[in-house]
């Protein structure tokens, strides 16, 4: 007997309707390659045609770490900031090396506030990453001081606002593609 | 979701070194990327490679959207010109009577210009456009305010030349790679253009804010004389910017100057043009007897 679903899946992969349903085990390629690419793909988001006069695009690649390492402990080592972070320079503008410094010492932050609160909701994580999102953007334009002229701090209030806003937007995003990573 | 107890490794030794090493690896990996920031620091330009690589590599994807981008605005600037066409049709061509007269005055003037100029042997200064592109992306997530150009080395733009729209000044070329160049636009803060009031030729200096306006600051002190509307213009002082690109309109008086939001909008600017720094040949000339004003001209 067949159920509707499959029937409207049969012509799409008509191999699975054959193919044992239990103990399947995932792609291991699929199960590395959607954390690692989304988080980059979302660094380079910045490339895309937003000619915009001030600050105002969220640093997507660090929310998606964000919320890759905040959803998922354990799934990224603790010293992935550094690669994703130099991968986020070459597109952000920042002097180089400004997000990979910046982006491990979040992941450290993680790492030790995990160690003290275990068991959090998705309220608890919105605020850490809020905070952290915080830290990192004022960081980032000391930085950007110390290599050049630096703007007031006042031009990244907008900016500060909508990643915090956006920041459980990108949670969803980043659950979908969870889900996907891990489908059979 | 609670981490998965990998904290606590067991009895395994394996195990135990093995985390260790992670958290090794991480405090090493933050030392070298504090280690790149610094060199970055000293030296900008140092990893100029490595972000023109970055700009190449996306520069398709930002070419086809900024395409799309183009065309649906264009259809919907054509779409809204339908709309009052007779009455638009009416002020335009009263518009148009109302400046034949001033444009056979300022005819007129060229001529006679052209005329002092030469009774004064003065050299004709190159107004050499180098090339015609678009701005296809910018850093909208950085404090700094750098855009990237659809056209690159290939087409001969080079380092330090200026850009501009049909309104106005854009910014200066900072990195080129083969097909993209790196545009430092007038309103980051490290961009300082000297300008002066379009009407009386009042000089000034202007810098980004890095939220869209510049800051003008005549070069005289006391109070300042800027009104709201003034026109400012570039001086081609310092002899990168051409004199009398249109730079920006004030909108506010401040105590030592004035705010100005500039004309020329990276985002509408339906081209960029780069130009042929002002006064190229002196400003090398100049370079090769006194060098040390090299080491300036290179740190962005």
């Amino acid at each position: 007997m067949k159920n509707p679903v499959t029937a409207i899946r049969l012509p799409l992969r008509p191999g699975r309707e054959y193919e044992s349903r239990f103990d399947r085990e995932q792609s291991t390629l699929k199960m590395l390659a959607i954390p690692i690419s989304s988080v980059v793909i979302a660094s380079m988001i910045t490339a895309l045609p937003f000619l915009i006069q001030q600050p105002l695009l969220p640093p997507f690649g660090f929310l998606m770490l964000l919320a890759w390492r905040l959803m998922r402990p354990g799934l990224l080592p603790v010293w992935s900031g550094v690669p994703f972070g130099l991968v986020d320079d070459i597109f952000s503008g920042q002097p180089f090396g400004c997000a990979g410094l910046l982006w491990s010492a979040a992941m450290l932050t993680i790492e030790i506030i995990d160690s003290r609160a275990i068991w959090r909701d998705h309220i608890q994580d919105w605020l850490i990453a809020s905070l952290l999102i915080i830290a990192i953007l004022l960081a980032g334009l000391w930085i950007a001081g110390m290599a050049h002229a630096a703007a007031d701090p006042v031009v990244l209030l907008p900016q500060i606002v909508l990643s915090i806003l956006l920041y459980p937007l990108v949670v969803r995003i980043c659950a979908r593609l969870d889900s996907w990573r891990l489908a059979t | 979701m609670a981490p998965p107890p990998h904290r606590r490794p067991g009895f395994s030794r394996k195990a135990q070194y093995g985390l260790f090493a992670t958290y090794v690896i991480a405090i090493a990996g933050t030392a070298v990327a504090a280690l790149l920031l610094v060199i970055s620091v000293a030296d900008p330009t140092g990893f100029a490679a490595l972000r023109t690589l970055g700009a190449e590599v996306t520069a398709p994807v930002a070419r086809f959207f900024n395409s799309i981008r183009r065309t649906t605005l264009d259809a919907g600037e054509n779409m809204s010109a339908y709309f009052d066409a007779a009455s638009k049709n009416a002020a335009l061509t009263k518009e148009t009577k109302a400046n034949r007269t001033k444009l056979i005055e300022a005819k007129a003037l060229r001529v006679e210009n052209a005329r002092l100029r030469g009774l004064l042997k003065l050299k004709d200064e190159t107004n050499e456009q180098v090339a015609v592109g678009r701005l296809i992306s910018s850093t909208a997530s950085s404090t700094r305010r750098v855009a990237t150009l659809s056209i690159g080395s290939s087409d001969g733009v080079e380092r330090a030349q200026p850009v501009r729209g049909p309104a106005g000044l854009i910014g200066r070329v900072i990195e080129t790679g083969p097909t993209t160049a790196r545009i430092l636009l007038v309103t980051d803060a490290e961009n300082l253009v000297p300008v002066m009031r379009a009407s009386d030729g009042l000089p000034a200096f202007s810098t980004g804010l890095g939220n869209g306006f510049v800051v003008i600051k005549p070069l005289n002190l006391g109070e300042s004389p800027f009104k709201v509307g003034d026109i400012i213009v570039t001086s081609g002082n310092g002899g990168l910017y051409q004199p009398n690109i249109p730079f920006a309109r004030v909108i506010r008086k401040t105590n030592d100057g004035a705010l100005a939001r500039p004309l020329a909008d990276p985002a509408n600017s339906p081209y960029a043009i780069v130009m042929k720094a002002y006064q190229g040949e002196a400003q090398a000339a100049q370079q090769a007897i006194a060098p040390d004003g090299q080491t300036k001209a290179i740190a962005e």
